[in-house]
């Protein structure tokens, strides 16, 4: 069926047939996708104009204290094509971002687009291990702790999680820098206090990849503290929600087991909400990362945003704000269709 | 004929008013009832108060460099209760005076977010069509942009000032808020008497004022007090990263300078870690009392 789906031709052949499950989905999914391409188009729109139209001089705020001569002024202006019609700069700053010319950047003298792809990695792996780890601890959680509602795992993991969520992540992590890696009393420094690995090693090796773990640990305990409370919160929610429903009942009066009703019957329900938040989660990624790499000096996205916010180097800043729109944008549409396929009832 | 109809508006409006005193006190005696949304009024109670007396408590030339007469980076003392930062000054004057700023920013912020919120939730429900439909569509695309990415990007265009990072709070996050009025909305308008006061020749004006707007406001207050937690919150962030004012002192900008200053690498707890349990105890108190308000309001909620 979803092989089916993604094959236009029988799709078209198939449109005008009475609606089926797979018909439903595809409408479904290809509605979807329209909005995903709509939200781009939106984003590139924002983009343009809030960098070039929304401070007025762009020569001057792209320029920064760079240009003082009209003649400057005037060869900026015919360098980067602004001395032409508002449309025309737009057609080619679409035609340039689709080629994947996001411009230079005035702080490393390089393309946007390279430093970019060189940065992802380190962010990728920080929030990529965290929202997993979060992901894995924050539904085992959510899970106890709907199932025996208003016991005291709960109302500690409830009381606890809402304080992680009331927490701003990096403040968390300057707390875990000051005990774990700068030490507290007698207590010495067990971990660095930041980068992502010592000056002498060699990443490739074991000791290297060791190094970077070492090196990682407290800041992927920062995230992954703080993504947990949200997907606790949720798979609790969710779960508490399932438990009036009347199949629970049955499958009690069936005489299972309660820890086989939870785990056959409610959790596989709750899980959906919380799949969704999962996979829109992982959009977020550079954003969640730009305070804990600054605090951490994780060579990431993130610690490039807040580099390129000194300067300021507006082509890095937008380009990281293009990506991570993008990721963002990708990540829902990924979560819509993930949902599509995991609950009917949503294809309408 | 004309007096007939006049004395039963008369009545009618008082009978709705009597009815939405019951309601208002009904709904004060359930709250009263949620400890955890009543601690969290009680802490916000005297927050806010120490906010509004902060020239009587502490007076506010002890926010000048040029007057500062501690040492640098002091250890917590009889004088100044929680140290000094690297200026001298003393912290618990930063904090008091923080805490007036924080909540500034997050509850202009909040009100702009809800005049957004509701004017584009209100009019994408209520009218439908393609206007509704194109609000739809910009509410999602704006609840996808991810949101400190924009908002660092609105910051430095806009530059540093108080005013301007409200406004860059409000304006990226009033989708949700957007998303909820209008579902709120849409289940209204299918219900019976909206149809018959329809039927009575009601207007637009008359339908929105009297039915749907009461029906929302409710729910617009339950998640009001979450959007001043969500834009302290944000405010903290913004302000740790430098894009808040540089003149005034908030409890982000205080974590900012600590941090600058390498408060945390010399273990001058002191100075980094009162304003971030401030900010959580307020962000947390806001979140007890909206959660609080939501089950209130919300009966299907209640149970739990």
């Amino acid at each position: 069926m979803t092989l089916a789906a993604a094959d236009p031709a029988a799709a078209a052949a198939e449109a005008g047939e009475p609606r089926r499950r797979g018909g439903g989905y595809r409408r479904y999914a290809l509605g979807k996708v329209l909005g995903a391409l709509g939200s781009l188009v939106f984003m590139l729109v924002v983009n343009f104009f809030l960098f070039r139209v929304l401070p007025g001089d762009p020569a001057r705020t792209l320029g920064r204290g760079r240009l003082s001569t009209p003649e400057q002024i005037a060869e900026f202006n015919k360098t980067y094509g602004l001395d032409q019609p508002v449309l025309q700069q737009f057609l080619t700053f679409l035609d340039n971002t689709v080629h994947g010319d996001l411009g230079y950047s005035i702080l490393y003298h390089r393309d946007v687009s390279e430093v970019l792809v060189e940065r992802m990695w380190p962010t990728l792996l920080l929030v990529g291990t965290s929202t997993v780890l979060a992901a894995l601890i924050g539904v085992w959680l959510g899970i106890r702790a709907g199932w025996d509602r208003a016991s005291r795992f709960d109302r500690f993991t409830t009381g606890g999680s809402l304080t992680l969520y009331s927490m701003p992540e990096w403040w968390l992590g300057l707390l875990l820098i000051a005990a774990f890696a700068v030490g507290i009393g007698p207590l010495p420094g067990l971990f660095p206090t930041g980068g992502l690995h010592s000056v002498d090693a060699d990443p490739s090796s074991l000791s290297g990849v060791l190094d970077t773990a070492w090196h990682l640990t407290l800041p992927v305990i920062t995230l992954t503290l703080a993504y947990l409370a949200d997907y606790a919160l949720i798979m609790r929610g969710s779960l508490i929600d399932e438990l009036r429903s009347d199949y629970l009942t049955t499958a009690r009066a069936k005489g299972l087991r309660d820890a086989l009703v939870r785990d056959r019957h409610a959790v596989p329900n709750a899980l959906l909400p919380t799949t969704t938040v999962v996979a829109l989660n992982f959009g977020f990624v550079v954003a969640g990362a730009i305070t804990i790499e600054t605090i951490f000096s994780i060579p990431g996205l993130g610690l490039l945003t807040t580099d390129a916010l000194q300067v300021p180097d507006y082509w890095l800043l937008q380009g990281v704000f293009m990506l991570s729109s993008a990721a963002v944008i990708t990540a829902n549409l990924a979560a819509n269709l993930l949902y599509g396929l995991l609950d009917p009832r949503v294809r309408t | 004929m004309s007096t007939t109809s006049g004395t039963v508006t008369l009545t009618s409006r008082q009978l709705a008013r009597r009815r939405r005193r019951a309601a208002r006190a009904r709904a004060w005696r359930r709250f009263r009832q949620n400890r955890a949304g009543m601690a969290g009024l009680v802490v916000l109670t005297v927050v806010v108060l120490v906010a509004l007396l902060a020239p009587v408590l502490a007076p506010a030339d002890g926010l000048e460099v040029t007057h500062a007469t501690g040492g640098v980076l002091d250890a917590p003392s009889g004088e100044y209760w929680l140290g000094t930062d690297a200026n001298g000054r003393s912290v618990l004057t930063l904090l008091i005076w923080g805490a007036r700023i924080s909540l500034f920013v997050g509850l202009m912020a909040t009100v702009i977010s809800m005049l957004i919120g509701t004017l584009v939730g209100l009019t994408s429900g209520y009218f439908g069509g393609w206007p509704g439909a194109v609000l739809f569509r910009l509410t999602e695309w704006f609840l996808v942009i991810p949101f400190l990415p924009l908002a660092i990007v609105l910051a430095s265009v806009l530059g540093r000032s108080l005013v301007n990072i409200v406004i860059v709070i409000g304006v990226t996050s009033w989708p949700g808020t957007a998303l909820l009025i209008r579902s709120q909305v849409l289940s209204i308008k299918e219900r019976p008497y909206i149809e018959r006061s329809r039927a009575l020749g009601a207007g637009h004006r008359h339908l929105i004022g009297r039915h749907l707007l009461p029906n929302v406001v409710p729910i617009v207050f339950a998640n009001t007090t979450l959007t001043v937690a969500v834009a302290i919150l944000s405010e903290t962030t913004l302000s740790f990263l430098g894009l808040g004012d540089p003149t005034r002192v908030s409890w982000g900008s205080m974590l900012d300078d600590a941090y600058g200053v390498g408060a945390i690498t010399t273990g001058s707890w002191w100075y980094f870690v009162p304003p971030g349990v401030c900010v959580v105890v307020v962000v947390l108190s806001f979140t007890l009392v909206g959660q609080a308000l939501e089950e209130v309001l919300n009966p299907k909620l209640r149970q739990r």
